[in-house]
């Protein structure tokens, strides 16, 4: 070891410590942000259709139809209003009040007690396509139920030639909230790890700090750890909020090993805070660098890593792109020890495309700072 | 180990290019330059001259493009970590971390100096003893003065002793009484460490406090020597003029005309006049002038600057005058033939001895602070009316109020016979303002600014054109008319900034700080103009930092912490405050520091 490298280091860190202390922009960054989303994600976003408006149509009241009307009043997924005419629904659905129309003719009782089948209108307001999807989903769940019933009423059963036994694993009660939230904590680390980054080394270009940190005897390594360690203690703790977070409000279970949770997770901060300075390095301009930060970093890994939207049904270009994107392989090892357990083929490959990143953004920096000004 | 005698830097021959948007500079070229040990040695020269360009070479921070660069017997790009390890650097810009306190910047530098901990206490001790910075080692930086932070930069470059101090512009926009606390620690290192000093600065009076000066120019030594040695090539070349049928100002603008007359500057009722090299000056040559009094002075070390970069600059005229867009390009004089045209800025200069800027307790308050407490003052039609005073004495907000461009808290202030209070917009039509970072627009030519600017004040049809032209002949910007206006030399978007302010004719022209950054001889010319526009009537009003600028006005406020502390002519401050019981000529600057010395007595008693 070079000779007053600990007592150079030493300063290095306990002057970026006293900084980030007294700057209450980056303590809010690694602290109040993950509370932020990790709340705004756990209670206000959820993938699951509930309390859906739903317009039942009833041209003719009857005992069947009111009877198959009121199976949706007791599913917990509709919010159903009644209505005589079909026109009074459609103005309805236009204005976006409900989310569907169950239509009932006028002859469906009669209908049904001649045998003949009577259809049952359903019209599904496609716009948002992923709610279309549930609510009909939904609709021919309940419609299955009831025939059930009808059919146990009269004493026959509706046997099909095949029976499907089905599970769900590893999130049985398909919480979307046990998926997301695993996510977010993805998207918390990118967050603390690029975008406090990108400021400081912009910062010290911008004061003119710089300048008088490189006539110092300072190593590039030095200068570099000096940055890499405050930061990385700082986007742990904003791992362990998001942690405990989950496991203790959301409930989200941590199925694999914690030792490897943190493992995986110290990693992928590397990374991050490789980009964020690689990015600061290279712009030095806190602004510039904000903005690339928040573009290459923080919008991929909020739509790319898989986090809400599955890269499988993505186009293959674009799946291409998200080999790119650092937090892809986080997610996907996040949502694996939280919900599956140690999967040890998907915690090797995922870590080792980390490991592989963490050296480029990290040596790619270490290039990029001289102890020049030119 | 080290020698005495051994020169602390040598540069043989050395060159420095850089490649800024595509474009070749040559910062430096032939650069010839060794430096004493033991000494204070001034690298003086206007801005853009290649001053940073090379106190960072001898830093390492910079590799050479050509030549020989040895600093303490070092190569600087073979063994820069050891040079950086005996030099002290302050950048001009000294990076303090503004959220760390005094005592925390010390440490970190401490550290990554490597002064081992058993050291520190007497260190610290000593430098805080020599700046005076004891009360204040847990303030952060952030919240000290200028001055001060100036001086816990060289706190912190200090912490460990260097063999060689770089102070690059160390005093610039730092406060006079600051400047002198700076400049006396760096004595005692000399004296009482024996540490060698090379410092950077285009502040010239701070010249005749080196041993030894190197004069650059465009990225050339020009000279080096001790200042009297300077001084002495120019005797016999300054005198003292007077009149006492001609204003100051009025002499000043006719001597300039005379061709042997290299330079005339206003100072105390007199004109100090530089004569050109070889001409002797009599009472002949300035015909109609018969009263005119004329006694030699001693010639001062900027005399000599500002001749041999007039030289060069004449020399360089030869050349068409579009090719010298060259940065830190001293700009041959501007043809001030203008006067002659006498163009009328303003019909109503009858009233001359009536108030047209009436200031009556002003006050502005920022949430509890109170930025301008309580100023008052008159000026009169067509004077120079200067308000001196330190960063954050209250100028700005003052002229702001000035101009209705923030709104005033209590007290009252008319402008060309318009309240501010009542009709801020009535009275904006009546002034021109030019504000510190001349607003115009870089992309656009001379040409289209002054037309874009012409019709937001509201000009159009014949006079619109006739403004323009005037600008374009007065300020003699007619041979850029087409040339953008970044491109120009700093001197000439002055020029341009200047124009566009008067554009619509105003009565009133308010000047905030319109000559920090600007070299020397930028500086000068920026002043005949001002001189003109005051000479046909139009009022000016401005803000300057520069001590010797508030000898070009007619009258001048001294202000701090945001109130009046003085209110006089030049020679009633100087006299009064000076502290020079008449045996010497006290300066701008002694009087500026008394005034503040009486001021915190006065404050201290309270």
């Amino acid at each position: 070891m070079k000779p007053g490298r600990m007592m150079r280091l030493g300063g290095l860190v306990r002057k970026e410590w006293l900084q980030v202390i007294r700057d209450p922009s980056s303590l809010a960054i690694a602290l109040v942000l993950p509370l932020v989303l990790l709340f705004i994600f756990g209670y206000g976003v959820s993938l699951d259709a509930k309390n859906v408006p739903l317009a039942i149509v009833i041209e003719k009241s009857g005992d069947k139809s009111n009877a198959f009307a009121a199976s949706f009043f007791n599913s917990p997924y509709f919010q159903p209003r009644l209505m005589s005419s079909i026109q009074e629904a459609e103005e309805l659905m236009k204005r976006a009040q409900v989310q569907g129309i169950v239509w009932l003719r006028d002859n469906f009782d009669a209908d049904y007690l001649s045998r003949s089948s009577p259809p049952i209108g359903v019209i599904v307001n496609g716009v948002d396509a992923n709610t279309a999807r549930l609510v009909d989903g939904y609709i021919q769940g309940i419609w299955f139920g009831w025939l059930e019933r009808q059919l146990e009423v009269r004493g026959e059963s509706l046997k099909p030639p095949l029976q499907l036994e089905q599970r769900i694993w590893y999130n049985p009660e398909v919480r979307s909230t046990d998926y997301l939230v695993p996510g977010v904590v993805a998207v918390v680390m990118t967050l603390i790890g690029s975008l406090l980054t990108a400021l400081v080394i912009a910062r010290e270009w911008e004061r003119g700090t710089m300048e008088t940190l490189l006539v110092t005897r300072i190593s590039v390594f030095e200068l570099l750890a000096g940055k890499l360690i405050p930061y990385f203690v700082l986007g742990m703790a904003g791992f362990f909020i998001s942690l405990a977070m989950s496991y203790f409000l959301f409930a989200v279970p941590i199925r694999g090993s914690l030792i490897l949770l943190l493992a995986v997770s110290a990693l992928f901060l590397l990374v991050a805070l490789g980009m964020g300075l690689a990015i600061s390095t290279v712009f030095r301009s806190q602004f510039v660098a904000a903005l690339v930060s928040l573009v290459v970093t923080f919008l991929p890994a909020f739509l790319l890593s898989g986090f809400i939207f599955d890269i499988r049904s993505m186009p293959l270009i674009i799946q291409a792109i998200t080999r790119l994107i650092a937090a892809r392989y986080y997610v996907s090892m996040l949502q694996t020890l939280f919900l599956v357990g140690n999967v040890g083929s998907i915690l090797l490959i995922n870590s080792l495309y980390l490991l592989a990143m963490a050296l480029f953004f990290l040596g790619l920096t270490y290039l990029k700072t001289g102890k020049q000004l030119d | 180990m080290h020698k005495r005698h051994e020169q602390v830097i040598v540069a043989k021959s050395l060159g420095k290019r850089f490649t800024r948007a595509h474009e070749d500079v040559r910062a430096l070229a032939g650069f010839n330059l060794s430096v004493a040990p033991g000494q204070v040695t001034g690298l003086i020269g206007p801005d853009g001259a290649g001053k940073t360009t090379f106190m960072r070479l001898c830093a390492g921070l910079l590799t050479p493009t050509s030549g020989e660069l040895q600093v303490l017997g070092l190569d600087t790009v073979q063994q820069t970590l050891e040079v950086q390890g005996l030099i002290g650097y302050m950048p001009q810009r000294f990076g303090l971390y503004e959220d760390l306190s005094v005592r925390e910047n010390m440490d970190l530098f401490a550290n990554l100096h490597g002064v081992p901990p058993a050291e520190r206490p007497a260190r610290y001790q000593r430098l805080m003893e020599m700046s005076g910075m004891e009360p204040f080692g847990k303030r952060l930086a952030g919240k000290l003065s200028g001055g001060m932070k100036q001086k816990l930069g060289l706190m912190c470059t200090l912490v460990r002793s260097p063999r060689l101090l770089l102070l690059d512009e160390p005093t610039v926009g730092v406060d006079p009484v600051s400047r002198r606390e700076l400049w006396q620690i760096v004595y005692r290192l000399v004296e009482e460490d024996g540490v060698s000093v090379l410092l950077s600065t285009a502040y010239l009076d701070e010249a005749e406090r080196c041993a030894e000066v190197a004069l650059i120019h465009r990225g050339a030594i020009l000279g080096q020597a001790g200042p009297a040695h300077f001084r002495s090539q120019m005797q016999g070349r300054t005198w003292l003029l007077r009149s006492r049928a001609m204003s100051r100002r009025r002499l000043q603008m006719q001597l300039l005309k005379v061709p042997e007359v290299l330079d005339a500057l206003g100072q105390g009722p007199a004109v100090r006049v530089v004569g050109r090299e070889g001409i002797s000056l009599d009472q002949q040559q300035f015909p109609g002038l018969e009263d005119l009094v004329m006694e030699p002075t001693a010639p001062r070390f900027e005399d000599f600057f500002l001749a041999a970069l007039r030289d060069k600059a004449e020399h360089d005229a030869a050349v068409p005058a579009a090719m010298s867009l060259e940065m830190g390009q001293a700009a041959p004089r501007p043809a001030t033939a203008a006067t002659s045209k006498q163009t009328q800025f303003s019909d109503s200069s009858t009233d001359a001895d009536s108030a047209i800027i009436r200031a009556d307790k002003l006050v502005r308050r920022f949430g509890s602070f109170v930025a301008v407490d309580q100023v008052s003052f008159q000026v009169g039609r067509g004077e120079i009316f200067g308000l001196l005073g330190a960063n954050g004495a209250g100028k700005t907000t003052t002229f702001r109020m000035l101009c209705g461009l923030l709104p005033i808290s209590s007290g009252s202030c008319t402008v060309a016979g318009v309240n501010l209070r009542s009709a801020a917009s009535a009275a904006r039509a009546k002034i021109g303002y030019m504000a510190q970072k001349f607003s115009l627009y870089g992309n656009l030519s001379v040409m289209h600014n002054l037309r874009f600017f012409s019709s937001a004040y509201g000009l159009s049809g014949k006079r619109r054109s006739e403004r323009i032209q005037w600008a374009l002949n007065s300020f003699a910007l007619s041979p850029f008319a087409h040339v953008s206006s970044q491109m120009l030399p700093l001197g000439y978007k002055q020029r341009l900034a200047l124009a566009v302010a008067l554009m619509h004719g105003p009565e009133v022209l308010f000047l905030d700080e319109p000559t920090s950054g600007v070299d020397p001889l930028a500086r000068r010319e920026f002043w005949q103009q001002i001189n003109q526009v005051a000479e046909q009537g139009v009022t000016v009003l401005i803000t300057t930092h520069f001590m010797e600028e508030a000898e070009y006005c007619d009258r001048l406020v001294i202000m701090a912490e945001g109130r009046v502390l003085a209110e006089g002519t030049p020679e009633f401050m100087k006299k009064e405050y000076g502290g020079k019981d008449g045996a010497a000529e006290a300066s701008m600057e002694d009087a500026f520091i008394g005034l503040i010395k009486m001021h915190q007595e006065t404050e201290a008693q309270a």
